[in-house]
């Protein structure tokens, strides 16, 4: 079934957008949320297993002090409240991927409320108010066997892997996002790329979308322009990537205007994103819910963080990337434009590091916004994906600076670099890319080049400096590009004016 | 005629038992052969145990001899038997929790009670029958047989620890462990005229056991005397780093308290006589005979040198509904991961079924009325809309009852009580009202419910059957418990000039 979709500047023109997040963090702890088997990704299925995780009768929880803490840090990160004392509750539903038959989870008393996050789209800030961040355990995978899609219509027969269960997982929920109109595709993505920057700087998950060590929840809803109440919201699930948490707020705004302007009911329901076509289908209707009978979990004690070492926490929590954009943009002295550029390129902490290794601000900025994203983009690959590393540009632009190489023997360096051959500097070693100096055998070129080019000499004796151009570039091409021009041309001037 | 050397034995406690062992004068095997003789002979009629393994049982006790043989340095309890409620998950051996849901279930890993006791060597007997997930009174709600009291077999032996109970007092075993929930440690050994202790909530490991109602669970000892309940006590208490429940305290001094309490060390103890427990005005439910045990048993205690004074509970009246509102609330979640994907049962998994069905049906069959009830009535009193009114309330009322044994602890040093209202009763005659059954908790809910620990010591007989004394105590103060229990063993024993369980014996040999 195709859906009626409606343009989206037009739909603009009608409704208003309000969007909403629900993000789940795998936390990068060595141990699971409530036992101590490892939390290793793409191990064999069901190897790391233990009584608890399997929800073997007798077997108890508990709680797994690193991921509280990184649970902490991820709410003061966010300018939340931390609860001063708070308690695990059973969430209860029956599926095969949950071994004890209820998810240990956090209902009424989340670790850390009330926080925000400002993003920036265009310039423009955007404050995204979070609701609530809480600590609770993944659940096992389902393996659909047998089909042709994986799914489960089709399939013969399920089996889980339960390696996953019982990995600590932090849930991040905003508030309803309004008034962002138009932009809001772009914010929700950028909340999530701001999100996910965070949390990486915390060190608290490896934040890998595409290993769903992040997991994205979309809800999405539209109300007439100027309408006091908000409209009926959809919650978009397997969204897996950036562009696809833009592309999904976006598709299911011109969805559900066709809906709406039908004259037709949005459904409050969980729909699917599927990559390939960008478009949302209806799952499980939220009408026929499941009640939860959340209650406290009798067998773990409440988290009573200290005060003391709450505030310690935060006084020791990293610089953060807002924080570090704004000074980065500072010290390097950068328009909001060029930073923006240098941002969403995905270089900026390439070129923060380039710059800690040694080089210039500008010339880190050259490097990898010119010829490494060329590289890159010829690839396919990500920025950080080459195989170069900061501290090695570095060594490249110290090489250019110091006179070892020019920019087009530079390149060729990085060649050797890309392929392997070692550090820049070991590869103008191997490979003789130097530039030549004032040697005999650039003397010789020299020479050879005024005496094989007696009317250029003429005319520039004649007064046409500019043709000695010919005479640079017929040494460059004797020398094979490894001398350096202003030498040469230096050189040439010396002999033929 | 002479009575064969092995049946003397089983009528032995395990302190002697454990003095014949160090001494060389008899060996586990020997000890461990008697015990399975006797199972052997009784068990058929008394149904205590639903696994026993005498091969294993025998080879363990072979290696505990050797060890001691081999000049080993041995702890006091190596070598000694031990039978412990199916609800303990041992390693290897079958666990049911009296369920068929668990039929066949061999599990990975050991229980650290089970661990604990292994460490100490003992030699595990078998496991004991128990109402199915311990929900019960009488060990009739066995998904498998029900077990019968060994004072008369036409009677219940208590429940939910009836198998534990009929084993001890049956000579089938020479203690041991139960769990207690509501009172399903104290009250079967009440009703076979043993001495069993619920610990305060945190100070026994739960790891292990099979979860009823996780906020009210503790494994503890049953035994012939309040000595050796204090033995295993020790030897299953302290920290576990797996339960995040478990109290970082070291174990009470239990032995030394329960010596100290037989030698009459009660002078200044201030006794409070629980009103809303059998007490004037509230005697509804209560046998004569009960009552006037217990009477006897303060007048003792004053004459021991206690002061003894009347202490009112008010909100004990509500422990019985606000109990049966948080036990099935919490079982109703433990019991969700029966569910026939990862062990024991699964009905239905032809390919006709969808999982749901799969589910349903194993449920269905794998779980006795009982457990249904307690599902259905916690699954509902957690419902939205509904869980303030019923869980929500209870919580309260839990509340309630425990600032009661707070002010009634600035003024007294225990409590006591009857342990049940009742002597035991025929089988089947509670089996078909629900509510009868549940008001044999009467008198050990209220200290389940606070996290305290309580103990039950034989009293004496009412119609020809034990009746048991409840001491209850503020948290961590369990030795109170063994002090007040071995000075009223003692003195009754003194009086009787035998033990109670002797009383039982001599019947056997009569008939």
């Amino acid at each position: 079934m195709t859906d009626t979709l409606v343009d989206f500047d037009e739909l603009l023109t009608r409704y208003e957008p309000v969007i909403g997040l629900e993000t789940h963090v795998e936390l990068g702890t060595a141990s699971k949320m409530f036992c101590g088997c490892a939390t290793t990704f793409g191990a064999e299925p069901n190897t790391q297993t233990c009584p608890v995780c399997l929800g073997l009768p007798g077997s108890l929880p508990v709680a797994n002090a690193a991921a509280i803490e990184a649970t902490i840090r991820i709410g003061l990160a966010l300018g939340c409240r931390i609860a001063s004392w708070c308690r695990f509750a059973r969430k209860n539903y029956f599926y095969p991927d949950i071994p004890k038959g209820f998810q240990t989870s956090q209902y009424d008393e989340p670790l850390c409320t009330a926080g925000h996050l400002d993003v920036e789209v265009d310039g423009e800030t955007y404050r995204v108010e979070i609701e609530r961040v809480h600590l609770e355990e993944d659940t096992g995978k389902n393996l659909h066997v047998g089909g042709s899609t994986g799914r489960i219509h089709g399939a013969s027969h399920s089996l889980v892997d339960f390696n996953r269960a019982g990995i600590p997982l932090v849930e991040i929920v905003t508030r309803p996002i309004p008034g962002a109109g138009a932009k809001a595709p772009e914010v929700a993505r950028a909340y999530v790329t701001e999100l996910r920057d965070i949390i990486q700087t915390l060190g608290a998950s490896d934040v890998r979308m595409e290993q769903g060590s992040l997991r994205c929840d979309v809800n999405t809803s539209l109300a007439p322009v100027g309408s006091l109440e908000w409209g009926t919201r959809t919650e978009t699930k397997n969204v897996n990537s950036l562009r696809s948490v833009e592309r999904s707020v976006r598709y299911e705004m011109r969805r559900q205007a066709a809906v709406l302007d039908a004259g037709g009911r949005v459904l409050q329901e969980t729909r699917h994103f599927h990559e390939d076509t960008g478009s949302t289908s209806p799952g499980r209707s939220k009408e026929e819910a499941t009640d939860y009978r959340y209650f406290p979990e009798p067998d773990l004690v409440p988290v009573a963080p200290d005060a003391e070492w709450v505030e310690k926490l935060a006084a020791e929590l990293p610089e953060l990337p807002a924080a570090r954009r704004a000074r980065l943009q500072e010290e390097w002295g950068l328009s909001p434009t060029e930073m923006a550029w240098l941002v969403n390129a995905g270089a900026l902490g390439l070129v923060d590091a380039t710059v800690a290794a040694g080089a210039t601000p500008a010339d880190a900025r050259k490097w990898w916004l010119g010829e490494l994203a060329r590289r890159a983009n010829d690839a396919g690959v990500e920025l950080a994906e080459l195989a170069v590393t900061p501290r090695q540009v570095a060594e490249l632009t110290r090489l250019v600076a110091e006179g070892t190489v020019n920019d087009q023997l530079a390149r060729q360096a990085l060649d050797g670099v890309l392929a392997g051959e070692g550090d820049p500097a070991q590869v103008v070693e191997a490979r003789g890319l130097a530039v030549m100096g004032e040697s005999d055998e650039l003397v010789a070129a020299v020479e050879a080049a005024i005496a094989g080019a007696p009317d250029v000499v003429a005319k520039v004796r004649g007064g046409k400096v500019q043709a000695l151009g010919a005479l640079v570039g017929a040494v460059m091409k004797a020398t094979r590009g490894k001398a350096d021009a202003a030498t040469v041309k230096r050189m040439l001037e010396e002999r033929v004016l | 005629m002479s009575t064969p050397v092995n049946t003397d034995l089983t009528t032995l406690d395990a302190a002697e038992l454990g003095r014949r062992l160090a001494a060389g004068e008899t060996s586990s095997v020997e000890l461990t052969q008697a015990y399975l003789d006797r199972i052997a002979a009784q068990d058929d009629v008394l149904g205590a145990y639903l696994h026993v393994d005498p091969e294993v049982a025998l080879a363990r006790a072979g290696e505990v001899d050797a060890a001691r043989a081999a000049g080993e340095e041995l702890g006091p309890l190596a070598g000694l038997p031990v039978a412990l409620k199916d609800v303990f998950v041992t390693e290897g051996v079958p666990t049911t929790s009296g369920s068929r849901i668990l039929e066949g279930w061999r599990p990975p890993y050991d229980a650290t009670v089970a661990a604990r006791l292994k460490a100490a060597g003992t030699v595990l007997l078998g496991k004991t029958n128990m109402d199915e997930f311990a929900m019960g009174s009488s060990t009739e709600n066995s998904a498998y047989r029900p077990t019968r009291n060994p004072w008369d077999p036409d009677r219940i032996p208590g429940g939910s620890s009836g198998g534990s109970s009929a084993a001890v007092a049956g000579g089938l075993a020479p203690w041991a462990l139960g769990t207690d929930t509501g009172g399903s440690i104290r009250q079967p050994a009440a009703l076979t005229g043993l001495v069993g202790h619920k610990p305060t909530y945190g100070a026994v490991s739960r790891y292990g056991l099979i979860a009823f109602s996780s906020s009210l669970d503790q494994a503890g000892p049953m035994a012939r005397t309040v000595l050796d309940a204090a033995v295993l006590h020790e030897a299953i208490g302290g920290h576990d780093p797996r339960d995040s429940t478990s109290i970082d305290a070291p174990v009470p001094v239990l032995v030394k308290a329960s010596q100290e309490g037989a030698r009459g060390e009660l002078a200044g103890l201030r006794v409070g006589v629980v009103r809303e427990l059998g007490g004037d005005g509230h005697t509804d439910g209560y046998d004569a005979g009960v009552l006037e045990r217990v009477r006897e048993t303060v007048e003792l205690l004053a004459g021991m040198g206690a002061e003894v004074r009347e202490v009112s509970c008010p909100a004990f009246d509500l422990a019985l509904p606000a109990y049966y509102l948080i036990a099935p609330s919490e079982a109703s979640s433990n019991l969700a991961r029966f569910e026939g994907m990862r062990f024991g049962l699964r009905v239905g998994d032809d390919g006709s079924h969808s999982l749901e069905e799969v589910m349903s049906l194993t449920r269905e069959q794998g779980f006795g009325p009982e457990v249904k009830r307690r599902i259905v009535l916690g699954t509902y009193a957690l419902s939205a809309g509904y869980y303030d009114a019923y869980y929500g309330q209870a919580q309260k009322v839990r509340t309630l009852i425990t600032r009661d044994f707070t002010s009634a602890f600035d003024d007294v040093d225990v409590l006591v009580s009857p342990t049940s209202p009742t002597v035991a009763w025929p089988i089947g005659a509670r089996v078909d009202d629900p509510l009868a059954m549940y008001a044999a908790d009467l008198c050990t809910l209220p200290a389940s419910l606070a996290g305290l620990p309580a103990i039950s010591v034989p009293c004496g007989l009412s119609e020809g059957l034990p009746v048991g004394f409840q001491v209850m105590a503020p948290a961590l103060s369990d030795d109170r418990c063994y002090r007040v229990a071995a000075a009223v063993e003692a003195a009754l024993d003194a009086a009787r000039g035998s033990r109670l369980l002797d009383e039982l014996a001599n019947r056997e040999a009569a008939a």
